[in-house]
């Protein structure tokens, strides 16, 4: 999986340099330089959190997660993600630390996609600092009221899909 | 709560492991997370240069007046489209979207852009989604999300012909 997403990856970068490079040489070289600037920029972020993440899920009490979030809490434990989702404040590397760390200390797969789909969509944080202020706020109401239900769903399709 | 949080929670986590555990274990998780993260960093560089030319090459206006033109499922599946497309955070997308809305988009549109941005979108999948979770776990939610967007659309459609609220 890992090999194939690689190289899936990699052609795309190809064919996109490409088309870069027959515009002009400039796009090319501007395209790599804020790809390339981008990842040293973001890279000490992600492996903080990704390190991170490993530490507090193997600290964290094991009994204590299974019961709220384990995969067999079911239903419950999916309306538990959601609501956590949505409390989530911070960027990436927070909802993302979380949701790794949950996983590892055996929160339910379904769980987390729960928790992190309810997190994308309307982490309330994220509602106020980032979507208020840039969108008409009949549209915020109107695509967080109708996301209310995503998660549910997400971890369903998930269920159903079977385990990752 | 940011990177800066997460540090010091990290840190704290990985001291009382070692207290715990002893500095073998600690070594052993150390270990597994650097190489999960190595793993990850071709795709994590591979998403940054996509997200980079995507920036770049797109023709952002040409494609917010071709979703605005669309309507019925054709406009959600092309605004869907968009938002697994188009690179960048919040500062880029909200733009986008309400860039969408100027030129005539429908709400539901506007929704099943931003929804797919969020849940499929490839950058946030690529650079953040991919070296917490690991491929297997990020595919199967993939897959799981890969309806959301059209349907949420589709619920924003019907919320404002059922007139439970009204349209931006």
């Amino acid at each position: 999986m890992s090999m194939a997403i690689n190289l899936l990856l990699w052609i795309v970068v190809g064919i996109l340099m490409l088309i870069a490079a027959m515009r002009s040489r400039v796009v090319l070289s501007e395209g790599l330089r804020n790809g390339g600037g981008e990842v040293l920029r973001l890279l000490p972020r992600i492996a903080i959190g990704v390190v991170g993440a490993g530490f507090i899920a193997e600290a964290l009490p094991k009994a204590l997660i299974a019961p709220w979030i384990g995969p067999e809490s079911g239903l419950s434990g999916v309306a538990v993600s959601i609501v956590a989702g949505a409390l989530t404040p911070g960027g990436p590397v927070v909802g993302f630390a979380i949701a790794a760390a949950a996983l590892k200390s055996g929160a339910g797969a379904p769980q987390v996609v729960a928790y992190s789909t309810a997190w994308a969509l309307y982490a309330i944080h994220r509602l106020v600092l980032w979507e208020m202020p840039m969108m008409p706020a009949r549209l915020v109401w109107l695509r967080a009221s109708v996301s209310l239900p995503l998660p549910f769903i997400a971890a369903g399709l998930a269920m159903a899909l079977g385990k990752p | 709560m940011s990177t800066a949080t997460i540090a010091v929670v990290a840190f704290s986590a990985a001291a009382y492991v070692y207290a715990r555990d002893g500095w073998d274990h600690f070594r052993t998780i150390l270990i597994s997370d650097a190489v999960m993260l190595l793993d990850m960093l071709p795709k994590v560089l591979g998403g940054c240069l996509i997200g980079a030319f995507v920036t770049l090459l797109l023709p952002r206006e040409k494609v917010a007046r071709w979703v605005g033109h669309e309507s019925g499922m054709s406009g959600l599946m092309i605004a869907t489209a968009f938002g697994f497309v188009l690179p960048g955070g919040p500062v880029t997308a909200f733009p986008v979207a309400g860039a969408f809305l100027l030129v005539g988009a429908d709400a539901g549109a506007v929704v099943a852009f931003i929804t797919s941005w969020t849940l499929i979108g490839h950058a946030r999948t690529l650079i953040w989604e991919l070296p917490f979770m690991g491929p297997d776990f990020v595919m199967w939610r993939l897959l799981a999300a890969l309806p959301l967007p059209i349907l949420a659309g589709l619920l924003a459609r019907a919320v404002l012909r059922a007139g439970l609220a009204r349209a931006p």
